[in-house]
Parts: C-alpha cells; sequence; structure tokens
C-alpha cells in the first residue's frame, strides 16, 4: 500500500512518507508490519509447526466467517456507526439453516437464500432505525442482538449436529491449494486445502475492497463517515449510505452465518458468542476507526490473521489455561490501540 | 366557556411541558408497565409475609424481586450515566470488571484456602481491596480514553476481552465457597429487617450521588466535557481528568455491584457472573433519556430506568418465558421504547397530533 503513494517516493525519510500517507493507509501499514513480524516470531520461536502452509489454511479455514463478518463490520464503522447484532444473527442463521436441513429436509440452495434472507432482514431494520429515525446505532443493535440470540433459542433449544447428506458433502469439500502441500511423518505428500468458506470469504473481501477504493458508492461511506455534514454539501445522500452500509453489514453476516455453518456442521444458541467483539476487535486491529471514516478492507483481513495467530501461538506454546488466551488478545489490542493513538497524535503534530 | 379554553391550555401546557421532561421517558415506560400487569393480572402486586430458611421475617413478591435484583443494575446505571455524559461513549468493560471485583473478594476472604472454616479476614476489608481494584481498572480504562484519546467503547473491549480471565487467575480458577452466614447479608436479608439488603444499598448509593451532585460541580463539569470539550478546557476545566474521574467513579460502583452479586452466592462463575449486565446498565442510561453521545444527564432518569430493565424482565419471567429466550422480548420493548422516544418520530407523532387538533378546536368554537 505503500508505494501507491508517488510522493512517499520524493519524500525520502521515513517520516515525511509517515506525514505523506493517509491516516487509512498509516494504520494499515503498521498492521501488516506487525502481523508478519507476529508470524515470523511465531516460526523462530515456536518451530516448524507455523512453517507448514497448512496452518496458516487452517487458520483461515476456522475463521473465515469472522473474516466475512468483520468485513461488514468495518464498512458499518467506517460510515461512524456499529452494529453489534452480527454474532447473535450468525447463531440465529446457523440454526435457522440447520433446523431446515435437518428437520425438514431442505436443499442447501433454499439454506443460503434463507441465511441471505434474514441478514438482510436484520440489516433493512437496523438501518432503517438507525439512518431514516436517527437511533443511536449501538441502542439499535444491542436490541438487534438480544432479539437475534432470543430468537435462536426459540427455534431450537437443544443444540444438534446435522446430517442432511448434501450438507455434509458441502462441508466435507475440501479445495486443493496447488505448491503448498507438504510431507507428513510418514512421509507421505499431503496437499494443502482450503474450505469452501475461505473462498467465499476471500471474494467477499476483494469485491468490497474494490467497491471502497474504486466507486462512487465505497467513496460515499468514506465521506459520511469522516464529516456527514460536508457529505451532505456534497450532494451524497447520508441517510441512503448509512442505510446500506448497514444493510450490506447485515447481508455479510447472514453470508458469514452460512459459512460459521458450513465449518462448524451444527446449529446451537451458543454458537458465535462474542464473535462481534472479535469482529470489532479485529477492525481496529485492522486500521478501522470507531469514530469513521479511516479504515481499509485489507486491514480487516490481516486484523482478523493477527488475532487468529495470537489464539494459536497461546494454544501451542503450552499456555493452555484458558485464561491466557483472553488476556494475550486484550494486551495487544490494547498495544495496538496505543501505537494507534501515538502514531496520530504525533502525525497531527508533524 | 373562555375559562374553560384557557384552562385545557393551561393542561395542555402542562402536559407538553411533562413530556418534555426527561424523566418522562421511563416514568410512562415504567406507567405502561404497570398497568399492563395490572389489567392481566392483579396478583402480581401481591406481597407476602413469610420466613425464609434461616427464619428471618422476609417480604416476598414481585415487587420486592425487582426492587432486589434492580440493585446492582441502579448502582451501574450511576457510573455509566456520569461516563456517558463525560465521554460521549460507554464502558462494556463493567460486567468483567464485576467478575474481577468479586474474585477479588472471594481472594482476599479466603486467603489460601477455597474452602476457608472461617474468613481470613474481615468483610469490611475485602470489600476496600476490592473497591481499589476496581478503581484501578477503572483508572486503566480512564487513562487509555482521557489521555490515549482512544473511543470509550473500544478501549474497554480490552478489559472487557481480558476481564473473565483476569478473575479467574486471581482465585487461580477454583471456585471458592463461603460458608459464613454474615457475608450473605449483603445480598440476602440482614436478620431482623424484611426489606432485602442490595435494595439498602442502592439507596445508599443513589442519596451518596444525589448529595455529591447537590453539593460538588461534578454534575456540572461532566455535563460540559460532554457537550464540548475544547470550550470547557478554555473554561479552565481540565477535560482529560474529568473523564479519568468519571471513570474511577464507575469503578467503585462495581464495586459495590460485585459484593452484592458475590454476597448473593456466596460463590463466583467466572463466565457467567454479571454476564450482559454492561448491555443492560448502557440500556437503562439510553431507556432514561440521556443520550448516549454525551452532554447533559439526567441521574434520576437513568436510575428509572434500570429499575424499568427489571421491571420488564420480572413481568416477562411471570409469563414463564425460558430465560433464554428473555433477550428477544425484551429487545421488542426496547426498539418500541427506542423508537417511540426518537426525536425525529415524537415531531411526526406531534404534528399528526396538531392536524387532528384544530378540528376538534374549531367545533368548539363554532
Amino acid at each position: 500500500m505503500a508505494s501507491s503513494n508517488k510522493t512517499s517516493k520524493a519524500g525520502g525519510g521515513l517520516g515525511d512518507r509517515m506525514k505523506n500517507m493517509t491516516d487509512t493507509n498509516l494504520l494499515l501499514t503498521i498492521t501488516i508490519v506487525v502481523f508478519f513480524a507476529m508470524y515470523i516470531g511465531a516460526i523462530v520461536f515456536q518451530g516448524k509447526g507455523f512453517l507448514k502452509p497448512q496452518t496458516f489454511f487452517n487458520i483461515l479455514n476456522a475463521q473465515a466467517a469472522l473474516i466475512i463478518t468483520a468485513c461488514g463490520m468495518s464498512l458499518v464503522m467506517i460510515t461512524g456507526s456499529i452494529d453489534i447484532s452480527v454474532g447473535g444473527v450468525v447463531a440465529l442463521v446457523s440454526m435457522c439453516s440447520a433446523v431446515y436441513l435437518d428437520f425438514h429436509n431442505g436443499n442447501i440452495f433454499m439454506a443460503v437464500v434463507i441465511s441471505l434472507l434474514i441478514g438482510l432482514a436484520f440489516g433493512a431494520v437496523q438501518g432503517f432505525l438507525v439512518a431514516y429515525l436517527d437511533i443511536q446505532p449501538f441502542i439499535v443493535s444491542l436490541a438487534g442482538m438480544f432479539f437475534a440470540r432470543g430468537m435462536t433459542t426459540i427455534v431450537n433449544t437443544n443444540p444438534f449436529n446435522v446430517k442432511n447428506e448434501a450438507f455434509v458433502a458441502l462441508k466435507e469439500t475440501r479445495v486443493i491449494v496447488p505448491g503448498f502441500g507438504s510431507v507428513n511423518k510418514i512421509g507421505k505428500y499431503v496437499d494443502a486445502y482450503v474450505e469452501i468458506g475461505v473462498i467465499v470469504a476471500i471474494l467477499v473481501v476483494i469485491l468490497l475492497f474494490c467497491v471502497l477504493r474504486w466507486t462512487k458508492l465505497g467513496r460515499g461511506f468514506y465521506a459520511v463517515g469522516g464529516n456527514s455534514q460536508s457529505a451532505l454539501m456534497l450532494g451524497i445522500n447520508v441517510k441512503r449510505t448509512k442505510f446500506l452500509a448497514h444493510l450490506i453489514c447485515g447481508l455479510l453476516a447472514g453470508i458469514g452465518g452460512f459459512v460459521y455453518f458450513m465449518h462448524v456442521g451444527s446449529g446451537s444458541a451458543s454458537h458465535a458468542s462474542g464473535m462481534e467483539m472479535n469482529a470489532i476487535a479485529s477492525s481496529i486491529i485492522g486500521g478501522t476507526m470507531l469514530t469513521g471514516g479511516v479504515g481499509n478492507i485489507i486491514g480487516t483481513f490481516f486484523g482478523v490473521l493477527s488475532l487468529s495467530t495470537i489464539q494459536n501461538i497461546v494454544s501451542s506454546a503450552g499456555l493452555d489455561k484458558a485464561w491466557w488466551t483472553g488476556i494475550t488478545i486484550a494486551a495487544m489490542l490494547c498495544l495496538f490501540l496505543v501505537i494507534q493513538s501515538v502514531v496520530m497524535a504525533r502525525k497531527k503534530k508533524a | 366557556m373562555k375559562s374553560k379554553e384557557t384552562n385545557k391550555s393551561n393542561v395542555s401546557e402542562f402536559f407538553s411541558k411533562i413530556v418534555r421532561r426527561q424523566v418522562f421517558i421511563p416514568i410512562a415506560a415504567l406507567l405502561l408497565l404497570a398497568i399492563f400487569n395490572l389489567v392481566t393480572d392483579p396478583s402480581f402486586y401481591k406481597i407476602t409475609f413469610g420466613y425464609n430458611s434461616a427464619g428471618n421475617p422476609v417480604l416476598s413478591g414481585n415487587l420486592m424481586t425487582i426492587l432486589d435484583s434492580g440493585s446492582e443494575l441502579a448502582i451501574l446505571a450511576i457510573g455509566m450515566t456520569l461516563v456517558t455524559a463525560a465521554t460521549g461513549g460507554q464502558d462494556i468493560s463493567v460486567g468483567a470488571a464485576i467478575a474481577i471485583s468479586g474474585s477479588v473478594i472471594l481472594r482476599v476472604l479466603c486467603g489460601t484456602d477455597s474452602r476457608p472454616e472461617t474468613l481470613q479476614a474481615p468483610i469490611i476489608v475485602a470489600f476496600l481491596v476490592a473497591c481499589v481494584v476496581a478503581m484501578l481498572f477503572g483508572a486503566f480504562n480512564g487513562v487509555l480514553v482521557a489521555y490515549f484519546k482512544i473511543q470509550p467503547m473500544v478501549a474497554t473491549l480490552i478489559l472487557f476481552t481480558a476481564g473473565r480471565s483476569i478473575a479467574a487467575w486471581i482465585n487461580n480458577n477454583e471456585l471458592p465457597i463461603i460458608n459464613e452466614p454474615s457475608f450473605g447479608y449483603f445480598g440476602g436479608f440482614i436478620p431482623g429487617i424484611p426489606i432485602p439488603t442490595p435494595f439498602f444499598i442502592a439507596v445508599i448509593c443513589m442519596v451518596i450521588i444525589a448529595l455529591v451532585l447537590r453539593f460538588t460541580n461534578l454534575g456540572l463539569y461532566t455535563q460540559a466535557v460532554g457537550i464540548n470539550e475544547s470550550s470547557s478546557r478554555l473554561n479552565g476545566l481540565n477535560p482529560a481528568f474529568i473523564k479519568f474521574l468519571t471513570f474511577v467513579i464507575l469503578g467503585l460502583c462495581v464495586a459495590v455491584a460485585g459484593l452484592i452479586k458475590v454476597s448473593r452466592f456466596s460463590t463466583i462463575n467466572y463466565s457467567v457472573i454479571a454476564k450482559d449486565i454492561e448491555m443492560d446498565a448502557i440500556l437503562a442510561v439510553a431507556l432514561g433519556g440521556n443520550a448516549l453521545s454525551g452532554g447533559k444527564f439526567s441521574m434520576s432518569a437513568s436510575i428509572l430506568g434500570a429499575y424499568v430493565i427489571q421491571f420488564l424482565m420480572t413481568t416477562l419471567y411471570k409469563f414463564n418465558v425460558k430465560s433464554d429466550a428473555l433477550p428477544a422480548y425484551k429487545a421488542v420493548v426496547v426498539i418500541v421504547l427506542v423508537v417511540l422516544s426518537a426525536p425525529i418520530v415524537r415531531e411526526w407523532l406531534s404534528s399528526m397530533w396538531k392536524k387532528i387538533k384544530p378540528e376538534g378546536q374549531g367545533k368548539e368554537v363554532a
């Protein structure tokens, strides 16, 4: 991203370079550098496990749903709003799909449609309340979260595994990544693979990145989040833009819900608990600011990866006592926030 | 005829004055719930006098339940209102902080043994230690928000993530149980007094905050900082310190709520204790009609908001709603309340009212 700024090359020293970068690019660079530093650190200190490409792909497999929902979260945060209902929507979507596939013997296509509709419905209602009735997004999506979590238990109380054959086949589908295989302990060559959800997640990341960077609508999101007054004067329909951000976030929560469901293959009311906070945390680590106007989807992608790499490092370091995960993630979040705050303050001074 | 008309306009003016008052929102919600319960089942209000298992006289009934279990929320709402007013953001770590302070209390009371025969330290010492710890964590949040200028929700996300882990770590992931009956007084009943103790604790907190707001400039300063930070700085206030202070006060509230919570069960479950209470506390502030973006606040409205939430939950429990499904109903009520209190909707409603009204007036004049 640094190279995209032509003036920075002419500027010379690191300080000038930082000064010439936009806020978004600066925070993104920090995120990517920290992620690579962390991963290399993991390889050095944790040994060979992290050197295997499959370890990296496993992180992707496990976090595909989080990547998708975090993308939606970043989008909403860029417009200066927030949506904490995504975790609840993911749980509701996976429960509804599970019930539909297992109890009603439905087909997968309809399950996907149901998932998307649930997500869109949440996005539309919350977007309407936030954008057109001017109610605080935190309260609206808090109610959305309560509603989704409550509905999940109303749909079905007990967790269960889905045995629908077509679905199990889909769940077991592996996409081979050529060239990244490794030799296992018996000396047999094993191909590296990712699940379908990862493909979906990467498509979402690329699509959203392009929309945010090169379309009028995408620039509108930044304008509204940066300063909604001036956005209004520029002729941007602020209310519609906010509504659309929430709608897309809801849709992505629906997609994320189905991807999550494909990964775990079961419905449960306790699924995806705390996912909204993880999504917010990854967006922040990725350089999106809650005040709006600053953020990048690629950063969010790396934010999710950083978060789950930390989790992997903690669990493989033998710190199996459960509390270490929470404490390390919090410490990392703290570190990132302080770095961001200090860098932004220095930049303002310079 | 004329006097009647002026009388009428006076009445309508009076009503519109009340409606415009901030306390109106939670009071209206409370009345609505109260009338709903009265219509559906008047026995909701029955209060019975009996003796609990320890042989102490107790009052029981739904109203007592509301006063009893709404206490923690009311206490938290006090601190949350101040934080919201000063920073324009919310502290989402209070649930986790309650887990920490509860864990500290048990740790001090139990010492090294997780099943002590006698308490290792006086309860007041344990409580004071918990106060200090909770205020330190509040100060941590406060420093991040006030001096590093991180948005409150994001800054407190750190403690939200780590809090319950820290709480488990303090007690080495053991679950201490306290057999001392006097420890249970704070979350139950003091022998001889039939009203639950948490209610008294909440009232003490309310009186203290009322005195503080009455005799110090805390209220004025927090509102000034919340409305316009730079202009309050130009007027000689120190916005960063005031923001910091509100977080420390919230820490104190958390310690009190933590004492009540652990006293209720005489033990602790790190992942369940005070779960989602941060959401309810923020909701209480919002239901009180306070702008979550900071500025002016009404403390009494927030506290009433907390009891509205508890009233609603007790009502739902009475209708045999499962505790897992409870949030769905709560969400519907919250949305209805919030939509009705939204300025745009209120304007629209009043314009509709005006459209209907001229016809009636015209008839009267004719």
